[in-house]
């Protein structure tokens, strides 16, 4: 699976206005209710499926990443949100770091195979340190595009 | 050089080498919070673990390489420890994910017409 796949770039948010995680959740869970990815009327319950989510265990898995995600009917296919954090954001990360890069992924209750492949994809590239410092540099929404098509292309960026 | 390696050897302390291969059984496979839990189980051992699903290949202790594997239900993981405590590891490892299925449920028979 790649990055094109699944991710609403229409729905990239370059610098996040929230300043903690659960308003970051909204913000990112709002672009792609805007984007029309998520169906009528089911934002505010994604985001507190999300939240809900976080509180459980931290997708915050160190090195300046979060991969919040729930599963919910809304959608039928993966979809995902990119947004980023200059600031730095506090996710209760397993290694108490910053988050400076946030990957919301929104999965259908029925697949989870396809989840799997989406959290493959995104993980390989994360765990690049070049790409996360890439991904980072980037202040437009259209770098990110760029950076993730590129990506996609290219699996050892 | 040689020499000197083959003594260390000699004299550390055994090092064993446990392999088994083990099925993921829960229906949402090795999602996050499951590998959470892979991840755990692995660091409350000192041998290394390693993990190969198909072509990937991870490093058990490991949270970020261990959610590249995908490893859907059904899924045969090949986990190979190194260390004092090889056998002890593999062993929890396979407790936790055939036996425990990480406290998930198994898929639900789909009545197919």
């Amino acid at each position: 699976m790649k990055f094109a796949d699944f991710v609403c770039f229409k729905a990239t948010i370059p610098e996040l206005r929230a300043r903690d995680r659960d308003g970051a959740i909204a913000e990112l869970v709002s672009a792609l209710d805007k984007a029309g990815k998520l169906g009528k009327g089911n934002r505010e319950e994604i985001i507190k499926a999300v939240v809900r989510r976080e509180k459980e265990a931290s997708t915050g898995m160190g090195k300046g990443v979060a991969v919040p995600h729930v599963k919910h009917a809304a959608v039928k296919d993966v979809v995902a949100a990119i947004g980023q954090s200059s600031a730095g954001i506090d996710f209760s990360a397993l290694d108490k770091r910053p988050v400076y890069t946030i990957m919301l992924l929104i999965s259908p209750v029925d697949n989870p195979d396809k989840h799997l492949q989406a959290m493959e994809n995104i993980f390989r590239h994360l765990q690049q340190e070049r790409f996360r410092k890439f991904l980072r540099q980037c202040q437009r929404a259209e770098q990110i595009e760029d950076l993730l098509i590129e990506a996609d292309e290219n699996p050892f960026l | 050089m040689a020499g000197l390696r083959m003594q260390t050897r000699k004299d550390s302390v055994k090092k064993v080498v446990c392999e088994a291969e083990i099925e993921i059984k829960n229906a949402d496979g090795l999602h996050m919070r499951p590998a959470m839990q892979f991840v755990d189980v692995a660091n409350q051992f000192d041998s290394d673990v390693a993990v190969t699903s198909g072509e990937n290949s991870a490093d058990g202790k490991s949270i970020m390489q261990m959610s590249m594997l995908a490893a859907t239900y059904g899924t045969k993981l090949k986990i190979r420890a190194e260390g004092a405590d090889a056998q002890k590891v593999v062993s929890a490892l396979r407790e936790l994910v055939e036996e425990k299925k990480f406290g998930e449920p198994p898929p639900k028979l789909k009545a197919e017409s």
